[in-house]
């Protein structure tokens, strides 16, 4: 990693020049929400002009530039009572710009589950070799808790990270590619003022959480809670949508379905995003559901998203960006959920062993 | 203007060697499996029952055919074109190489599909997936097999399994129940497994016909006419979850570890991968962890039964 300082003005003329030549995704502003604030999306850009750097966070993560809701497998041709399979995976170059911490530490976490195991995926190793990352931190909003999750700052999977001190940023350049580019530009090696304005700045961020989720030991928890009645709770309240793995950056789960082109003359096999929401999720032939209840639903996406599973196990994939809260119709949240569940069992064992003090 | 244009050089991406190699279960292999899935005719259809045939599938290519090596309890994903693909336990002998050989029943959409299709047609395989039957660890002890109705498409391959080795095997009991006498799979060929496999093998049938003349009754009550050596004896049940908790909690009782009980579980899936996380149960998938459990395991998961 190399660190350079760059003046605001020169940062912006870089990402022109970036987005300018390259297919890039960047934030902008698409609509105002219910109370006014704005409401802000990865979209296409092609100039700095058009790109909102001084954004809170996106509805939608930046998880479906790498990983699309919908993406071909491949494809059968028929001809001739016959068919042949026809397999792509390659991906044109991307830049995504502005990704905040929590972003990019969901794409290491996705890195982690599609690129290891026994099948490594090609499809999404395309992608993401082709995908140039410039990452921006932030101050939280009142309910981000990444700071919880230990995901509020990043240190690789990115190209390039710019950190806001005041009238220029910091950079860590983490490719060549990136160092390559930025010798066009104007740029300082971080002077010891620099350092300091860098470390009052991560000061500053860790201080404004406003919302602290404790997840100490809680895959512990979410064993011993397996039955446990909030699940019904919760999941009574659930509508069963899906939004929160829509938004989520970390969701990954998915449905292949097949689609064959009005002309029959071919068939395309497509990967489409799915959640664990959804009623048919663990729906076998023959109509049997191995999780009917909303609970069991909703407990299961609490479960891999907070005890992890197989690839992850005990590593919580959940990087406490907030967006199913934010977006659940329900007013379901993470935070709520965890806090019901700890409070359950807290209570439980003050009970069975009240401690000296009390007594 | 500044050019900053990149590209990663295409050799990079597109490596054809991932796209028909056939993984090493053995360890974590860098080999990257694509869509493509082996195309096969389907040579043969045998009526089984009402809703169960058996279907013979032969791969293609030579070389692909070649490729592809399983083990008992290993599924693939059988593809057919413009309908989907479903998970299904090979049924058919791991010497056997030439054919494939897969027990279904008309279930959902893609074994319907495959329903109307006559030999000749073509479809496509992905696999095999999965954990298989410790066979090895199996030899020079007694083994018991128990299956119920559908039960018997995957213990067909570890029978085969048994036939070409039988002498490695102590005494080989294989117990079938099925609902009715008709429900009954592979009937014609239980004299073959009986005399020239010489596997002690023994049927029951719930609701019995007018021309049922053998057992009637759950198939526990199976396990009152053998004697099973507790102590040597590992087992492997495959049927309705019902059936396998009912007989496993019997077999523990008796006293066979739950080590080594083997039980074959299903789920949707629809990567056969470990990547889709359909057939995730408790904290494993049945795709990489499965379908093949041993009891221990399977009792240990949250919602597995």
């Amino acid at each position: 990693m190399i660190y350079k300082v760059i003046s605001k003005n020169e940062f912006r003329a870089f990402v022109d020049a970036l987005v300018r030549a390259n297919t890039s995704y960047g934030p902008r502003q698409v609509d105002t929400g219910r109370n006014g604030e704005p409401v802000y999306q990865f979209m296409p850009v092609s100039s700095a002009s058009e790109i909102a750097f001084d954004y809170t966070v996106t509805t939608s993560s930046a998880k479906h530039l790498i990983m699309p809701f919908r993406e071909e497998l491949s494809k059968f041709r028929f001809r001739d009572g016959d068919w042949d399979q026809e397999v792509r995976y390659d991906a044109p170059p991307i830049v995504l710009f502005g990704l905040r911490p929590c972003d990019i530490n969901a794409i290491n976490i996705l890195d982690e589950v599609m690129l290891n195991g026994p099948y490594p995926s090609p499809y999404y190793l395309a992608r993401r070799k082709n995908t140039f990352i410039v990452g921006m931190d932030h101050l939280p909003l009142p309910d981000c808790f990444c700071r919880s999750m230990n995901r509020h700052t990043v240190s690789r999977g990115f190209n390039l990270f710019a950190s806001d001190i005041g009238e220029s940023y910091f950079l860590s350049i983490n490719s060549s590619k990136a160092y390559n580019f930025l010798k066009e530009f104007e740029t300082t090696e971080p002077t010891e003022e620099d350092d300091c304005k860098l470390i009052e700045r991560r000061k500053l961020i860790k201080q404004s959480f406003k919302t602290n989720v404790e997840v100490t030991g809680l895959p512990m928890f979410l064993d011993l809670e397996f039955d446990s009645p909030i699940w019904e709770k919760w999941g009574n309240k659930c509508l069963n949508c899906g939004s929160c793995a829509m938004v989520c950056p970390t969701c990954y789960c998915y449905n292949v379905e097949e689609r064959v082109a009005t002309g029959l003359e071919s068939s395309s096999r497509q990967r489409r995003l799915y959640s664990c929401n959804l009623i048919d999720f663990a729906e076998v032939s023959g109509g049997h559901n191995f999780r009917p209840k909303n609970g069991d639903r909703l407990k299961y996406r609490y479960y891999h998203h907070y005890r992890g599973f197989a690839i992850n196990d005990n590593q919580q994939i959940c990087v406490g960006c907030n967006r199913c809260g934010r977006t659940c119709l329900a007013s379901i949240n993470p935070k709520e959920v965890i806090n019901d569940l700890r409070l359950e069992k807290e209570s439980c064992m003050t009970c069975v062993s009240p401690s000296p003090q009390r007594s | 203007m500044h050019d900053l244009r990149f590209t990663i050089p295409a050799e990079e991406l597109n490596r054809e060697p991932f796209t028909r190699a056939s993984p090493d279960f053995s360890k974590k292999s860098a080999l990257m499996v694509t869509d493509r899935g082996y195309k096969c005719r389907i040579t043969n259809i045998v009526p089984l029952s009402e809703h169960e045939r058996l279907f013979q599938l032969r791969i293609v290519d030579p070389r692909e055919r070649e490729l592809f090596a399983f083990r008992p309890g290993q599924f693939l994903m059988l593809e057919v074109p413009g309908y989907g693909e479903a998970p299904i336990s090979i049924s058919s002998a791991t010497s056997h190489r030439e054919f494939i050989e897969l027990c279904i029943r008309k279930a959902g959409h893609v074994t319907s599909a495959l329903y109307e299709a006559r030999p000749g047609a073509f479809v496509a395989v992905r696999g095999p997936f999965g954990t298989s039957f410790p066979m090895e660890a199996m030899q020079e002890h007694d083994v018991l097999l128990i299956a119920g109705g559908l039960g018997i498409a995957p213990l067909r391959a570890p029978l085969f399994w048994i036939n070409d080795h039988r002498d490695h095997y102590r005494n080989v009991s294989f117990l079938y129940g099925a609902k009715e006498a008709s429900q009954m799979l592979f009937a014609y060929q239980f004299e073959e497994w009986k005399t020239v496999s010489h596997i002690d093998l023994r049927t029951i049938v719930e609701k019995p016909d007018e021309k049922w003349t053998g057992r009637t009754g759950m198939i526990t009550s199976l396990f009152e006419e053998i004697t099973i050596d507790t102590k040597n004896t590992w087992a492997i049940v495959c049927g309705p979850p019902v059936m396998f908790k009912s007989v496993c909690t019997h077999l523990d009782k008796l006293g066979i570890p739950m080590n080594r009980m083997f039980v074959s579980l299903e789920r949707r899936m629809h990567c056969g991968m470990g990547k889709c996380c359909r057939c995730m149960v408790g904290s494993t998938f049945t795709c990489l962890d499965g379908p093949v459990f041993d009891y221990w395991s399977v009792m240990n998961l949250k919602e597995a039964i």
